[in-house]
């Protein structure tokens, strides 16, 4: 025999996983490490906040350039995509007009590479906080 | 803010982000995400270390 009270609480347990499904990957993509520290992995989501706003503003630092929106040159194109995964950093530094990259050192190109891996590390830390989202992962 | 870092020391601040994001998002455990990090890290830096011994065998 059916137990009605079991499956509604099955039901809002499905609710609130599939809403969370959607929320943690749109809150880690927005801001670094958030998606894992609204589901309480209070550890994971500050070390990777950590790592991805160090490295996101050791590449402003070492005058990195930061990609636009652009239909030019295919790197240039990649170069956004890779930017953009910061989310709320990248939005910030487009906004204050940061990311010019004025290469006049040797290793300013690192600056730009770590502003595009940084972008890249938080898209795979979104793809984590999905995963423990609908429970794939612990 | 104008920071000039020397190549290895962008290479090994590199690695150490990268290790932290793989270990924490590729393993469950802590104990494997700590051991999969650390793996991570070595490789980078070790792979550095190759390539420049390499460069500096071909440009001999």
């Amino acid at each position: 025999m059916a137990n009605p009270s079991a499956e509604k609480t099955t039901d809002s347990s499905a609710q609130g996983t599939g809403a969370m499904a959607v929320l943690a990957p749109a809150v880690g993509w927005l801001i670094p490490g958030a998606g894992h520290l609204i589901q309480r992995r209070w550890g994971r989501g500050v070390l990777l906040m950590a790592s991805v706003v160090t490295m996101f503003f050791l590449g402003l630092a070492s005058q990195g350039h930061i990609f636009h929106p652009n239909g030019g040159d295919i790197l240039d194109i990649l170069g956004f995509v890779g930017d953009v995964g910061a989310g709320a950093l990248y939005v910030i530094a487009t906004a204050m007009d940061w990311g010019h990259g004025a290469i006049a050192h040797a290793t300013a190109d690192y600056g730009t590479k770590f502003l595009i891996v940084a972008g890249l590390l938080n898209f795979i830390s979104v793809a984590d906080a999905y995963h423990i989202a609908i429970g794939k992962k612990p | 803010m104008n920071l000039q870092l020397s190549h290895f020391s962008a290479a090994v601040l590199f690695a150490v982000f990268a290790s932290v994001v793989f270990g924490i998002t590729q393993r469950s455990g802590p104990r494997a995400q700590f051991r999969y990090g650390l793996y991570c890290f070595v490789m980078f830096v070790g792979g550095v270390l190759v390539a420049g011994w390499l460069m500096w065998l071909l440009r001999r």
